[in-house]
C-alpha cells in the first residue's frame, strides 16, 4: 500500500501529512512533485494544505493548471481515492473534480481554531470507520474556506449523499448549510477544509483528549487493505 | 546621512575622497540601524556564553544546542518605522526578514512570535490611527506567516498612549536543525557569489537610513518594501534542500542596506574579498543605477557563496523551485569589496572599514521626570471591587488576544502543544523534547524605572516559561528606545542593558540574540522605553508539560510575597495615576528560588497547573484561571503573604516572582516548598459552582459568575469586530 502526497510550490502541510501517515497511522506515503506526469504507483493520493502559488488570483486556481492535474483527473475517473485537505480541497474544486466554490470567509479574516464537525456519510473510503452523526473535534486554518454552491447543485449534493461532514454548533466561515467536506458522485474524491492531520495525535489537541479525526486516515487504510486484498 | 565627523574619518581611512556610490554604501552601513554605533559599546558586555551556546549574538541568528545534536536557532527583529507608515507591508516584511535570518544558518524555521505595541484602542479621538495600525499589522503578519507555513505560536500585545500614531512590531523566529548542518560561513578563493530571489527593484531605497531617524510628517512610503511570502516559502525550501546537499559555504539574507550591507558584512564574516559585477544582478526594471542596485531593499533576496564544483547541484535545486538567481561575482583577495559596472570598477572599499563604523559616545543623563514621579499614591477608597476587576479584564492589555492569535495559523508543522494565549507556548521538537517560548515587555514599568522595569520583563518571561515545565536556557532581547542623541533617553537605554547583564549573570542564562532599535519617535514624542525580552526554555520530558487549566479538586497555592508595588500597574494607569508609585522590584535570589521550586514541583508530578501573576495582579490571574478552566474559584485573600495596606492594592499589585499553582497533592506541595524555604500559602480551592469568590476572611470582596468574567475578558473582539 503506497500513498502519494502531491506537492505544489507553496504547499505547506505536506510534511505534516507525511508524518501522520508514516509515523502515526502506519501507511507508507511519499511526496509527488507537481511536475510529475505519471502517478501509476500510488493506491491513493492526498493533496495537502498550504498556499500553492501563494493563493494568487484565487486559492488553488493556479495549481489546478499543473501538469499533474491531468493525471489526477484520469485517476479520479478510474476510482482512485483522492483526498484534498484545505488548499487541496480548493485545488480539487478549481480543477472541476468537486462542485461548488470556496470563497473568502464571511468575516474576511483568516481563522485558525478548533471546532466540532459531524459525519453525514460513512460510505466513502475516508469515513468507513465512523458511525453516522459521529462528532469530531478538529481544527480549521483558512482564509478562503466558505463553501458556496447554487441551490440546484446543492439539491444534487444531498440527493447523491455527497455532503460528508458539516460543522456543528458554529459556522466558522459562512459556508452554505455549514458544509465542511463534500465528495464526488462516486465518493472516491473528497475535499475537506479542516485539518485531520492536526488532530491525529492526542498531544496536539487542546485538551489532550484523543480526537477521532485520525479515523479519516484509518478509514482510508481500512478501505485500501480490503481493496488491495480483493 | 553621514555626519561631518564621519566624513572626515572616512576620507582619512580611505586616503582619498569617496565617490558617490561609496558614500551611499557607507551611509547605509554606518546608519544606526546597521552599525549599532550608539549601542555597541554596551551591548557587547551582555553575557552571551554558556554550555548550550553554539553561536552567540552577532551572526544572523543565535544557535543553542538542545541535546542529541539538535540545535535551535533564534533571532528577533523589529520593523517599527515601516509598519507605522504602511502597517500591512511593514509588518509582513518584518516577518520575512527574521525568517531569512533563520534560514541563513541552514535551519528550517519552525515558529514565529511577535510583540506588538500600539496606542490605546478606545481612544475617543476620531483621528487615532491605532485600530487601523493594529488591524493591518496583524493582517500583515498573518498573511505572511500563514503563507510560508511557519506557525505564529506566541506573542504579546500592549497598548499605551506613548505609541500614539506609531507602533512597534517585533518579530522573533525559531529554527530547528542538526548541529552538523549549521552553515559554517566560510569562503575560498574563486567561490561563486550568487544572488537569488526577488529581482532587485526601486522599492525600499534607503530603508536603513529611514529607520535611523525620527518619523516625520512626510511619511516616506517608498522606503517600505513590498512583501512576497510565496517567494519566501520557495527560498526556505530551496535553501534547506541546498544546505542538506552541502552546496553552500556561506549564506546571508539581504535586509537593511540591501546588497551593500549584505556583501560588506558577509565579506567581513568570511574574511575574504569580493569582486562583484552589478550588471549581472537581475532587476525589476531596466534603468536602475548602480547606486540603486546597491542600496535597494527589495525583499526575499539571499546571497549564497558556492563552491564552483557544487554550482550545478545548487542550480538544479533553485531551478526546481523556479527561483531566479544570478551569479554576481566571485571571492577574491582578503578584505576589499570591489564593485564593477559595465567594465569599470566603481567602488572599492575595505570591508573592515565598512562594518566598523566609528562608535558614537553618547551623553547620558537621568531624565527629569523620574525625579518628579511620586512614590506614594493617594487614592480614593474603593467600594465596588467587582466593577474594577471587570474593567481590568476588558482592558486589552490584559484581556483575551484570540482576535489576534486566530488570524495566525498557529498549528501548521504539528508542533504546537501549548497554543498561544497561555503563559508561554510549547512546541514539539520530538516526542520527548519540547521548547517553551515567550516574549514579554512592559513599557509602563520601564518608563517609571528602566532598570527594574527591564529586570521585571526578564523575570516575567522566565516565569512564564517555567510555568509550562521548562528550564530557561536562553534570552533574546530587543531594546527599543527614542533617539540616542537625547541624553535622557540614552540613560534609560543604559539602565535597561545593566538590568539584562545583572539578570543573566545571576541566573546563568545567556543572551543568544538581540537587537537595538533607536529613533522610535514621532514628531509629538518619543516612545516609552520598550525593551522586549524573549525566553527560550527546554522541556526534557513529555510528562513535564504543564498547562494552565485548573480542574475541580485542585487546592490553590500562591508562591511569593505581594508587595505594595502599584507603580506602572494596569490598575493605577486605568484610573489616571500613570506616573505614580513604586514599580515592582525583582529580588534575584527569591526569583531564582521560586522558579526552581515550581520546576521541582512539576518534575515531581505534583501540580496540575502553574500561572504567572503579572499584568492586573492576583485579581486578573485568578479570573484568567477561572475562565480557562471554566470553573469556580474560592480564595481567602487574608491568607496571601503581603504587606499591602488596602484590598485593591493586594489584588492588583504587579509584584514579581509570584505563581499561583494548583495541586491535588497539597501536603507534598507544602513539604517541598517548605524544604526550599519559599514564602507561600494555601489560599483556596477550585469549586463546581462557576463563581469567582474572593473574600478577606469572611468579608466578600469579589463575587462574579465566570461567564461575566469571560464576557469582559473578550472585549477586544467587540472593539475590533463589533461582535
Amino acid at each position: 500500500m503506497k500513498l502519494g502526497i502531491v506537492v505544489f510550490p507553496g504547499s505547506n502541510c505536506e510534511r505534516d501529512v507525511h508524518h501522520v501517515l508514516n509515523d502515526v497511522i502506519g501507511i507508507s506515503a511519499q511526496y509527488v512533485w507537481h511536475m510529475e506526469k505519471s502517478i501509476d504507483d500510488y493506491d491513493a493520493l492526498i493533496l495537502p494544505g498550504g498556499f500553492s502559488y501563494g493563493d494568487r488570483l484565487r486559492a488553488g486556481v493556479i495549481a489546478a493548471q499543473s501538469p499533474i492535474l491531468e493525471a489526477i483527473k484520469k485517476k479520479a475517473e478510474e476510482g482512485l481515492p483522492i483526498l484534498g485537505i484545505c488548499n487541496g480541497f480548493q485545488i480539487l474544486v478549481e480543477a472541476g473534480l468537486l462542485p461548488g466554490a470556496l470563497i473568502k470567509n464571511v468575516k474576511l479574516k483568516f481563522s485558525c481554531k478548533w471546532l466540532e464537525m459531524e459525519v453525514l456519510n460513512v460510505n466513502t473510503p475516508f469515513t468507513n470507520l465512523f458511525r453516522l452523526h459521529d462528532k469530531i473535534s478538529i481544527p480549521i486554518a483558512h482564509g478562503e474556506g466558505r463553501f458556496v454552491i447554487g441551490d440546484d447543485k446543492l439539491h444534487d449534493l444531498y440527493e447523491n449523499n455527497q455532503v460528508v461532514f458539516k460543522y456543528k454548533y458554529q459556522n466558522p466561515n459562512g459556508s452554505t448549510e455549514m458544509i465542511a467536506a463534500i465528495c464526488n458522485e462516486k465518493g472516491n474524491v473528497m475535499g475537506l477544509m479542516p485539518h485531520p492531520e492536526r488532530a491525529s495525535e492526542p498531544i496536539l489537541s487542546p485538551d489532550q483528549k484523543k480526537s477521532n479525526a485520525g479515523l479519516i486516515f484509518l478509514s482510508l487504510k481500512n478501505f485500501l487493505s480490503s481493496y488491495i486484498k480483493n | 546621512m553621514l555626519t561631518r565627523k564621519e566624513e572626515t574619518y572616512l576620507q582619512k581611512k580611505l586616503g582619498r575622497k569617496p565617490n558617490l556610490l561609496e558614500i551611499d554604501m557607507i551611509d547605509a552601513e554606518w546608519s544606526e540601524h546597521c552599525s549599532y554605533k550608539s549601542s555597541k559599546k554596551y551591548v557587547r558586555s551582555l553575557p552571551s556564553h554558556g554550555k548550550r551556546v553554539v553561536v552567540g549574538p552577532g551572526y544572523d541568528a543565535g544557535v543553542l544546542e538542545i541535546g542529541d545534536d539538535d540545535v535551535i536557532t533564534v533571532h528577533i527583529e523589529s520593523h517599527n518605522h515601516p509598519s507605522a507608515v504602511e502597517p500591512y507591508g511593514g509588518a509582513a516584511t518584518g516577518v520575512g526578514g527574521v525568517i531569512r535570518d533563520i534560514i541563513s544558518m541552514g535551519t528550517r524555521p519552525i515558529a514565529l512570535l511577535d510583540a506588538l505595541r500600539f496606542s490605546s484602542l478606545n481612544d475617543e479621538n476620531k483621528t487615532s490611527k491605532s485600530k487601523w495600525l493594529f488591524k493591518n499589522v496583524v493582517k500583515g503578519i498573518a498573511d505572511y506567516g500563514n503563507c510560508i507555513g511557519v506557525p505564529t505560536v506566541a506573542g504579546e500585545v500592549e497598548f499605551d498612549d506613548s505609541f500614539k500614531d506609531y507602533c512597534l512590531v517585533d518579530v522573533a523566529a525559531i529554527g530547528l536543525g542538526k548541529r552538523a548542518q549549521i552553515i559554517s560561513n566560510h569562503a575560498d578563493e574563486g567561490d561563486q557569489i550568487v544572488l537569488a530571489g526577488n529581482p532587485t527593484g526601486k522599492d525600499g531605497i534607503r530603508g536603513a537610513s529611514f529607520a535611523s531617524k525620527l518619523l516625520d510628517d512626510e511619511e516616506d512610503r517608498s522606503a517600505v518594501q513590498i512583501p512576497d511570502p510565496f517567494l519566501e516559502k520557495l527560498l526556505i525550501e530551496a535553501t534547506v534542500e541546498a544546505s542538506k546537499s552541502n552546496c553552500i559555504n556561506a549564506i546571508k539574507d539581504l535586509g537593511g542596506g540591501g546588497l551593500s550591507c549584505c556583501l560588506s558584512e558577509m565579506s567581513h564574516l568570511v574574511e575574504k574579498g569580493f569582486e562583484v559585477d552589478l550588471a549581472a544582478v537581475h532587476t525589476k526594471v531596466a534603468d536602475m543605477s548602480p547606486n540603486e542596485i546597491m542600496i535597494s531593499e527589495s525583499q526575499e533576496r539571499m546571497v549564497y557563496i558556492i563552491n564552483r564544483k557544487k554550482l550545478s547541484r545548487f542550480k538544479e535545486i533553485f531551478n526546481k523551485y523556479g527561483i531566479t538567481y544570478s551569479i554576481i561575482g566571485k571571492v577574491h583577495g582578503h578584505d576589499n569589496l570591489n564593485i564593477h559596472f559595465q567594465g569599470k570598477s566603481i567602488a572599492n572599499i575595505s570591508c573592515d572599514l565598512m562594518v566598523n563604523a566609528p562608535l558614537c559616545y553618547r551623553k547620558s543623563k537621568k531624565p527629569g521626570y523620574l525625579n518628579r514621579t511620586k512614590k506614594g499614591i493617594e487614592m480614593y477608597k474603593v467600594k465596588d471591587y467587582n466593577s474594577i476587576l471587570l474593567d481590568l479584564l476588558s482592558n486589552p492589555n490584559i484581556g483575551n488576544k484570540d482576535w489576534v492569535f486566530q488570524q495566525y495559523d498557529h498549528e501548521v508543522g504539528l508542533r504546537t502543544v501549548i497554543k498561544p494565549g497561555a503563559n508561554a507556548s510549547v512546541i514539539r521538537v520530538n516526542d520527548n523534547k519540547f521548547v517553551s517560548i515567550k516574549l514579554d515587555g512592559n513599557s509602563k514599568h520601564c518608563y517609571l524605572d528602566p532598570y527594574f522595569g527591564t529586570l521585571g520583563c526578564l523575570s516575567e518571561a522566565c516565569r512564564n516559561v517555567v510555568c509550562t515545565g521548562a528550564e530557561p536556557i536562553g534570552i533574546i532581547d530587543h531594546l527599543q528606545f527614542g533617539s540616542p542623541e537625547n541624553p535622557q533617553i540614552y540613560w534609560t537605554f543604559r539602565k535597561s542593558v545593566e538590568a539584562i547583564i545583572d539578570f543573566c549573570n545571576y541566573m546563568k542564562v545567556p543572551v543568544v540574540g538581540g537587537k537595538v532599535s533607536f529613533y522610535n519617535e514621532t514628531m509629538s514624542s518619543p516612545i516609552k522605553p520598550s525593551p522586549v525580552i524573549g525566553t527560550i526554555g527546554l522541556i526534557k520530558d513529555r510528562s513535564h508539560i504543564t498547562k494552565c487549566v485548573p480542574t475541580f479538586g485542585d487546592t490553590l497555592f500562591i508562591l511569593g510575597k505581594t508587595y505594595e508595588e502599584l507603580g506602572g500597574t494596569e490598575y493605577t494607569d486605568s484610573i489616571g495615576y500613570s506616573e505614580y508609585g513604586n514599580v515592582p522590584k525583582v529580588d534575584l535570589e527569591i526569583d531564582r528560588k521560586n522558579n526552581s521550586a515550581v520546576l521541582a514541583l512539576i518534575q515531581h508530578g505534583l501540580i496540575d497547573f502553574a500561572h504567572d501573576c503579572s499584568k492586573g495582579g492576583i485579581g486578573a490571574a485568578l479570573a484568567e484561571l477561572a475562565i480557562s478552566g471554566n470553573v469556580g474559584i474560592d480564595i481567602d485573600l487574608e491568607k496571601i503573604p503581603n504587606n499591602c495596606s488596602r484590598h485593591d492594592y493586594l489584588l492588583f499589585s504587579e509584584s514579581h516572582s509570584r505563581f499561583i499553582i494548583g495541586s491535588k497533592q497539597p501536603d507534598r506541595v507544602k513539604e517541598i516548598l517548605r524544604s526550599k524555604r519559599c514564602i507561600f500559602s494555601e489560599i483556596g480551592e477550585v469549586q463546581t459552582t462557576k463563581i469567582l469568590n474572593l473574600h478577606y476572611s469572611r468579608k466578600e470582596i469579589i463575587n462574579l459568575p465566570v461567564n461575566d468574567l469571560a464576557c469582559s475578558y473578550n472585549t477586544i473582539n467587540h472593539i475590533m469586530d463589533g461582535t
